[in-house]
């Protein structure tokens, strides 16, 4: 068994690029589900229409990079306004299955050969992070240290879009703590538990929820960034459903209604799922585990990844750092 | 409590055993790509494939043979490009959308599948070619009609399950797409993996998906109402267990698409204008006979009446001396059935895949939704509403925006009608 690699794999993995992404748009979903009792289930298309804005701006109208975000960023808020105009005044069930309905819409669309000259169809975009990469302030090579035996290095590129990335977790965790300590926030949070209290304060509820999606849609987009620019392209599939769902397993995980929620949850599920994977699939190669294939190892850890959602629900619902009495789980 | 997740996750690992047959029969040294061609209904018989890799070099060619089949194997895992002769298909027919190049995955001792759908020519369904446009549009649309109103059985019958579910305790379960494809996969499993006709190996598969149904309620769901979890609580555990049956399928059936042993190459036959196999005929008789009987069971028996009571209102239906467990019970066991059933009929119009039933789950909320949310006829009426939309929109929609079409109209309606065509205002708050 190669536990070197294992470790080396998992440390890094607390700090990836897949969990700040993850973390990141879970912000944005945290501000939606914990904070106003929003059930989107629809933020991987948040991330989707950022991602593919910034690639589509660059790759087929030929645009800089800046104009790229500032497309994502505009695509992120229609797409809230899209989302929210039909759906908010509905009940909570309903809308997840809109918003669920909306980003298969989004990723049908995008991967389409219909639209394959802007989408690129199922292959996605690549090619679009030059002007991204042009301002990394780390010269080429390896940084990291070794911690005893264990290396932990990340390339220059990697760095740079993580230093950006955990940049961007701070001014969204920041923004999200101001926000729910003012007013503002504390009306969010009485919408939450009992709408009907807050009209009859004479709060419009359709617009503070509004203001809710948008703000988390925008925060969610900034994942699709990270994404597009951590991995260098953007793909239709990465945006489906079952991104949404991890999301909402690291917001639960972490602790809805909590600032730094989301981003202990990002990080703990992906150690724990690299860790898992690691570990799994070493003892399949050096033959311990002979019942399974290293494919079948790739479909265990999801399995885990259902039965741990199951079972936070059923038992700690409030997550590792959540208040039950602050989870929207009870609604009727 | 304990006890019963326990309880849960011992007839989940269950299944594992139940299912690991099938997994195993499968050609294990295979890897490479393969595929079958049919045009309409029939197998297409010495077209030509050939792979390359993804830059050019070419690997090998292959002919399809008198079941439409064909397979290459390669050296090495990679992407490959899979390229169909346009040419050597039969003179009417040509690919859907124009696209006769895939490019595929191969994983290290597997097989992936390249599909390429074929249409008539001109998009007319008859061969004449001096039948003007318009009668060929008329026929088009007969055809699609007929294959929507096949589609919106199946969701018909996935749907009633689903919204009966919600009527009577209030959970949106996103794992019922997960029952479909287990209804399907259990079928294949009894009817590759232990030899039994089609008809039994459903049969059976019907009654098994009802047991786990019913052990689903009796151990998880009933359990979790018992401890008063709410019903938000409920559909995100519903999320897990749907990723957990998702991925366990994954793990037993395997990542390719299969397709049961019996009725695959069945030829066409016309009637009227419209052309399909045999077993789709059959097919939909089955479905439609299950419906009526559902139907008849809720308007004229006395646990079907119970059943709407409850879905109406539970707290009054259980004062007026309704055991509501009992009912949610038998409503869980049947729902499980008819959903397995809709996956082996959906098994039959398609192929088998792990995601089958989870690509129809929204097509299914969309049905329920139309047709308002926990009322069994309008499940009904809106799924054969969604079936036939997104059929007969192909006319004017590329077929792979057809499902977006569907959604687009369930939005659409929550707009104008949100409590969908039979349902009542109160529900939706």
């Amino acid at each position: 068994m190669d536990w070197i690699t294992i470790f080396s794999t998992t440390i890094k993995s607390a700090v990836g690029v897949e969990t700040v992404l993850y973390g990141i748009a879970a912000i944005g979903l945290n501000v939606h589900f914990g904070y106003t009792g929003l059930l989107n289930f629809g933020q991987a298309a948040f991330m989707g229409v950022a991602g593919y804005g910034l690639a589509v701006t660059v790759v087929v109208l030929g645009m800089p990079f800046w104009a790229g975000i500032i497309f994502g960023l505009i695509a992120a808020v229609i797409l809230a306004f899209l989302l929210g105009i039909p759906t908010l005044q509905l009940r909570a069930d309903y809308l997840a299955i809109v918003t669920i309905a909306a980003a298969e819409i989004v990723r049908l669309v995008f991967r389409s050969v219909q639209f394959k000259d802007v989408f690129g169809g199922s292959d996605g975009h690549r090619g679009f992070t030059e002007g991204f990469y042009a301002l990394n302030p780390y010269p080429t090579g390896n940084y990291g240290f070794n911690l005893g035996p264990i290396p932990l290095f990340f390339n220059h590129r990697t760095m740079w879009v993580i230093t950006v990335g955990w940049v961007l977790i701070a001014l969204a965790c920041l923004i999200v703590h101001l926000l729910m300590k003012s007013p503002w926030g504390r009306v969010l949070k009485a919408i939450r538990e009992d709408e009907d209290a807050v009209r009859s304060l004479g709060k419009s509820v359709f617009s503070y929820k509004m203001q809710a999606l948008v703000l988390g849609g925008v925060i969610g987009s900034l994942g699709g960034f990270i994404y597009g620019l951590g991995y260098a392209s953007v793909q239709p599939d990465v945006f489906g459903t079952e991104t949404t769902f991890y999301m909402y397993t690291m917001v639960i995980l972490g602790g809805a209604a909590r600032v730094l929620g989301p981003v202990i949850g990002s990080m703990l599920f992906w150690v724990l799922l690299v860790l898992i994977y690691g570990v799994l699939s070493e003892a399949v190669r050096v033959g311990y585990i002979t019942f399974m294939d290293t494919n079948q190892v790739g479909a265990l850890r999801w399995i885990l990844v259902g039965a741990g959602l199951i079972l936070l629900l059923v038992y700690r619902p409030q997550g590792i750092f959540g208040d039950k009495r602050e989870i929207a789980i009870d609604a009727r | 409590m304990r006890r019963a997740v326990i309880a849960f996750t011992a007839f989940l690992g269950g299944l594992i055993f139940l299912l690991a047959g099938p997994a195993h029969a499968g050609p294990a040294d295979c890897q490479g790509l393969r595929g079958t061609l049919n045009f309409q209904g029939q197998p297409v018989n010495g077209a030509r494939i050939s792979v390359t890799t993804e830059d050019g070099k070419p690997v090998a060619e292959a002919t399809t043979d008198a079941q439409g089949r064909w397979d290459v194997q390669v050296e090495d895992p990679g992407r490959y490009k899979v390229t169909l002769d346009v040419g050597s298909l039969p003179q009417n027919a040509e690919a859907r959308g124009g696209t006769n190049v895939r490019t595929l995955s191969v994983y290290e001792g597997n097989c992936s599948t390249a599909l390429f759908p074929l249409q008539p020519k001109g998009g007319g369904q008859d061969q004449g070619q001096q039948s003007d446009d318009n009668s060929a549009f008329w026929t088009r649309a007969a055809q699609l009609t007929f294959e929507g109103f096949n589609l919106g059985l199946i969701i018909a019958l996935a749907a009633l399950g689903l919204s009966l579910i919600y009527g009577t305790t209030g959970l949106t379960n996103f794992a019922h797409g997960e029952l479909v494809t287990l209804g399907a996969i259990l079928a294949y499993g009894f009817n590759a993996g232990m030899g039994l006709g089609l008809i039994p190996a459903a049969a059976i598969a019907v009654i098994v998906a009802g047991l786990l149904g019913y052990l689903q309620d009796r151990f998880f769901w009933g359990q979790l109402r018992r401890r008063g979890t709410g019903i938000i609580a409920m559909m995100i555990i519903s999320i897990g267990v749907a990723l957990f049956l998702r991925y366990l399928f994954l793990i037993v059936f395997g990542g390719q698409t299969e397709a049961y042993t019996q009725y695959n190459a069945q030829p066409g036959v016309q009637v009227g204008p419209i052309s399909a196999a045999p077993k789709n005929f059959v097919a939909m008789g089955i479905e439609l006979v299950v419906l009526i009987i559902v139907g008849i069971a809720l308007l004229r028996t006395r646990t079907g009446k119970a059943a709407r009571a409850v879905a109406d209102n539970p707290a009054l239906a259980a004062s007026s001396g309704i055991n509501v467990d009992r009912v949610v019970r038998i409503i869980w066991t049947s729902g499980g059935a008819i959903a397995a059933l809709a996956g082996i009929m959906l098994g039959l119009s398609q192929n088998l895949k792990y995601t089958m039933g989870q690509e129809m789950l929204l097509l299914i909320f969309a049905g329920v939704t139309l047709g308002g949310l926990g009322t069994a006829f309008g499940a009904l009426i809106g799924s054969l509403v969604v079936g036939l939309f997104i059929q007969v929109s192909t006319l004017w929609v590329p077929p792979e925006l057809k499902s977006v079409g569907a959604l687009a109209v369930l939005i659409i309606v929550l707009l104008v009608r949100p409590q969908g065509i039979l349902g009542r205002r109160e529900r939706i708050g």
